[in-house]
């Protein structure tokens, strides 16, 4: 479990993209973006969100354990790297694999691309630039003590059900604190919903 | 709907960020970004110059990343207090500007407007600007020439402009862009409490119990203070937005107030009429500390929540609730930006917040008070110093016997020799119409998409006989022009600018101007120069002209003297007024009661309610309201040329209510009684049903402002951008956004090109969503 990492608060999203264009801007993809800023309710509300990638970690993420070619690694911190270029084979058969839609294939190159947690600057002890810039915060990077310190009474999630399957990730979601309670990553321990608990 | 129930106890939990205060409150921090002997300086000889985003009234810290033969290359973001690291999508594009390739590195010109603008040497450009500027004002007197300058430009140049104006040109027409954007508050705030500012520093948001934002996208427009509001709100601050618009910030408001445009001070008499009627009035400040109570209360009466919701178009019940939940929090602030400003009574629009907060007692505390959102980065800072059209620096009343003096001492002149008060920047473009101005300088602003009524600025500017604009890109406006100088951007001088909390921020030089370019100071003193007046303007750099302005300012209210370079590097920014180099500046305004009021009061001002200034019909049953995009800034000169943010935001379009029948993206013909145009339809919810929005960003024919109207506020002389009367109806094809004007023999920029074609709408109203979109 990484004990720095990426929570996503859609409360907190205003839609401005400062998030796409720094990630655009960071170092690690310079000039292309690895984020997807969706629009949930598009034609009722201007609610939005941004999807990175959550750099699943249950049992292994579903890009690394379908690569054929082994190109993608995941680090001791539990960082899914982006494909190694000498490795990667661009089948895309990450892309198909994601639950979350979030690695690219750059057809030209043949090239998997994908955020890999701005590995060049969280090494320094910087945040992702995506987090850094995030003018509202909906993006924060940190530990969950950090982020419940600034942001008393917020819940996070780390698992998320696709049908039969759950994954766990090693980026967070926000969510709203009455609902829904799911553990949350550095190990808070489970929570039961009407004497359930929510991850079986 | 209500306040979380979990506030109290959250408010008691929740530590404040020390790392926020007021400037000169506290230690200052900027400890973040990289440092330039780090990683990439190791690599690639970089440095990191720290300044500030050129853009909006909020003015965040931010590093320009410089690459070891002096280029601008990137952005690294920087902790500065007023923004703590973060940026908006156009912070971060913003250094893509320096090295454009749409840049203008050489002086055009023609001598008529049937020829080509051609590329000339600096003396040619020169030479020719003075000669129509001595042949206009020879033949038709010196007010025949005018200048307009921006509020983009450092507080050092729009001084410059007010003294070249003046001093130079004897002309008695300087106006400024800023006139389109907060002057109602600026108006407002002088009547009530005789200084032209925000009374709280944007870290007073985090204090408070209640917010209110009214006419305020902050979301869009101000999107690094939504770290502010959602602090507030973690603190179980109640929100409360009025606005239109389900903005990104009203939908997580506790109470959205979705008024219909232009009603906005019927709305707030009405709130203030429940605050007396439940007795949330704080009668001991009001007799204290302020005059004029009693008539306010009469007229108020006069407004119930029955009235503001039959004027309004919303349910009665939500005065009552924005009524209680601003009188009874312990702290309440109120914010408002162009959506109350930009009316004709945009004025009284602001005076009826001001009354709000005063009958409250939310003034001059920690978390209480009010503030105006500047849209320009030096919105603030561009007025001070005798840019606009009736005042000198400082402040200073060009009407006032006592100041002229002051001044004249100051600039060396005789006071018969200073102009008397000119005109507004509208009412200049009337008076263009009309022949009365036939020569103008324009510095850093683009009319032809900023102001309203198009055909009436085009026929404005086309009717003058000489007109020469600063530009460092080829906007609208500058095609029209007889001469264009290639000036600086932000990031190749050094100035300060004032921030919407009026804290004044430095910037910092990052690289030299592209050879062929000259600062907007130099441009300035060398035609002052040429026309002979260069012993009043001896300025070898921007620097000196901040002394100048220092001296010109001391001891008004507005008064820099005791800010210098060198305290603004050390402390982040300073707030003034500042009297002495050991004052720490005035971050909140009105802590001990008193007011710039020669009484020390409050002067509160009767507002009463009249309908916007195009009437509708059967023809034009609906409002056309306009505003802003988060990915583009004003006339769009800057934005539009940015790959990033063209891919973010193309065009624009026309956001309705799904009760009109349209689908997503159908072409749709906004008609107003200025004209017509089409746009890609937004279908959402998330707009009144009898209200039309169009961002105003981009030329005709895709240019709100070829439909908006061109009435002003008598006061402040602001447009109504905000409400006119409109129909829409189906049409065939959308029309397609113009590419940005280059220079002859440069290619349109390729970046900008592929997505400014796409006819389709938007994802949403903040932009258009993700480039995946199927």
């Amino acid at each position: 479990m990484m004990g720095r990492t990426i929570f996503i608060d859609p409360g907190r999203c205003i839609g401005c993209q400062a998030c796409v264009s720094a990630c655009r801007e960071c170092d690690s993809h310079r000039g292309k973006s690895m984020i997807h800023l969706d629009y949930t309710d598009e034609g009722v509300s201007v609610a939005s969100l941004p999807t990175v990638c959550m750099h699943c970690e249950d049992p292994v993420a579903p890009c690394a354990e379908v690569c054929p070619a082994d190109a993608i690694l995941v680090t001791a911190d539990g960082v899914v790297q982006e494909a190694d270029a000498t490795r990667c084979i661009g089948c895309a058969n990450c892309v198909n694999a994601c639950p979350f839609g979030v690695p690219k294939i750059d057809l030209q190159a043949k090239l998997q691309l994908k955020c890999n947690l701005c590995y060049d600057r969280t090494a320094y002890g910087l945040a992702p630039m995506c987090a850094t810039v995030c003018p509202t915060g909906a993006l924060f990077y940190g530990t969950v003590e950090e982020l419940q310190a600034e942001r008393p009474g917020v819940q996070v999630a780390d698992t998320f059900v696709f049908g039969e399957s759950e994954v766990r990730t090693g980026v967070a979601m926000v969510v709203p604190a009455e609902r829904v309670q799911w553990p949350v990553p550095g190990g808070l321990p489970v929570v039961e919903i009407n004497g359930k608990d929510v991850r079986r | 709907m209500t306040a979380d129930p979990r506030a109290a106890d959250r408010r008691a939990v929740v530590p404040l960020d020390p790392a926020i205060a007021p400037p000169g409150s506290q230690g200052f921090r900027d400890a973040g970004g990289i440092p330039a002997d780090k990683w990439h300086a190791d690599q690639h000889g970089e440095t990191l110059v720290p300044t500030h985003c050129c853009f909006c009234g909020v003015q965040c810290g931010m590093y320009l990343r410089v690459d070891r033969h002096g280029k601008v290359f990137g952005v690294e973001p920087r902790n500065h207090d007023i923004n703590r690291m973060r940026l908006c999508p156009k912070g971060i594009h913003a250094y893509q500007q320096v090295n454009h390739p749409d840049r203008l590195t050489a002086p055009l010109m023609r001598r008529s407007r049937d020829e080509e603008l051609r590329e000339v040497s600096w003396d040619e450009a020169l030479d020719f600007t003075v000669s129509e500027i001595r042949r206009i004002q020879r033949d038709h007197g010196r007010d025949a020439f005018g200048v307009l300058g921006g509020a983009s430009l450092f507080s050092e140049k729009t001084y410059l402009v007010g003294k070249f104006a003046r001093v130079a040109l004897k002309t008695r027409h300087v106006d400024y862009n800023g006139r389109l954007c907060m002057v109602s508050a600026a108006g407002a705030n002088k009547l009530a409490f005789n200084i032209d500012r925000a009374g709280n520093p944007f870290s007073d948001i985090l204090l408070t119990d209640c917010l209110l934002l009214a006419g305020a996208n902050v979301g869009e427009c101000f999107p690094v203070l939504t770290q502010y509001v959602w602090g507030a709100r973690d603190r179980g601050a109640t929100l409360i937005v009025v606005d239109p618009r389900e903005t990104a910030v009203a939908r997580t408001a506790d109470i959205h107030v979705a008024l219909k445009s232009g009603t906005d001070s019927a709305f707030f008499n009405a709130v203030l009429n429940v605050v007396i009627e439940e007795g949330l009035t704080d009668e001991a400040y009001l007799a204290a500390h302020a005059t004029g109570w009693e008539e306010v209360k009469a007229t108020v009466a006069q407004y119930p929540p029955s009235r503001a919701a039959a004027i309004c178009g919303i349910p009665a019940e939500q005065v009552v609730q924005v009524a209680r939940a601003f009188a009874r929090a312990p702290k309440a602030m109120a914010f408002h930006a162009r959506g109350i400003e930009h009316h004709t009574q945009g004025v009284e629009n602001c005076l009826s917040v001001i009354n709000l907060c005063a009958a409250t007692g939310h003034i001059g505390k920690p978390g209480a008070g009010y503030g105006t959102l500047t849209g320009q980065g030096n919105g603030q800072g561009g007025r001070e110093h005798g840019q606009k059209a009736d005042l000198l620096p400082g402040g200073r009343s060009i009407l006032n016997e006592e100041h002229r003096r002051q001044i004249c001492e100051i600039w060396g002149i005789e006071e018969s020799e200073l102009p008397t008060a000119g005109t507004s920047m509208m009412e200049m473009v009337w008076q263009m119409q009309r022949k009365e101005i036939r020569g103008l300088i324009g510095i850093c602003n683009n009319p032809f998409v900023s102001l309203p009524n198009y055909a009436v600025v085009k026929e404005g500017y086309d009717t003058t006989e000489f007109h020469a604009q600063f530009d460092f890109f080829l906007s609208e406006t500058a095609a029209n022009a007889h001469v264009v100088f290639p000036v600086t951007v932000w990031a190749e001088d050094e100035g300060v600018m004032a921030n919407a909390e009026a804290r004044v921020v430095k910037h910092n030089k990052a690289q030299e101007p592209p050879l062929g370019v000259r600062t907007d100071t130099w441009v300035m003193c060398e035609l002052a120069r040429r026309l002979g007046a260069g012993d009043k303007f001896a300025f070898d750099r921007t620097r000196d002209v901040f002394d100048e302005l220092r001296r010109a300012s001391a001891g008004t209210i507005i008064d820099y003297s005791g800010i210098t370079y060198e305290r603004l590097e050390e402390t982040g920014g300073i707030s003034w007024p500042c009297p002495s180099t050991d004052h720490p500046g005035t971050p909140r305004l009105f802590e001990d009661g008193t007011t710039y009021h020669a009484d020390g009061k409050i002067h509160l001002q009767v507002v009463e309610w009249h309908p916007p200034a195009d009437p509708y019909d059967d023809d034009h049953p609906m409002t056309l309201t306009t505003g802003r995009t988060v990915a583009h800034f004003l006339s769009g000169n800057q934005t539009r040329r940015l790959g990033g943010l063209v891919e973010q935001t193309p065009r624009p379009w026309a956001e309705v209510h799904p009760s009109h029948g349209f689908r997503n993206g159908e072409p749709v013909r906004v008609v107003t009684r200025r004209g017509s145009e089409v746009f890609p339809a937004l279908v959402t919810e998330a707009i009144r049903p009898d209200t039309v929005f169009i961002p105003y960003h981009w030329p005709v024919p895709t240019a709100a402002n070829a439909l908006t109207i061109d009435a002003l506020d008598p006061r402040s002389k602001i447009p109504e951008y905000k409400v006119c009367a409109c129909r829409i109806e189906h049409a065939g094809t959308v029309d397609e956004v113009p590419a940005p004007p280059v220079a002859s023999g440069h290619v349109a920029y390729p970046e900008t090109q592929v997505s400014r074609t796409d006819p389709l709408p938007p994802t949403a109203p903040q932009g258009r969503g993700t480039s995946e979109r199927g």
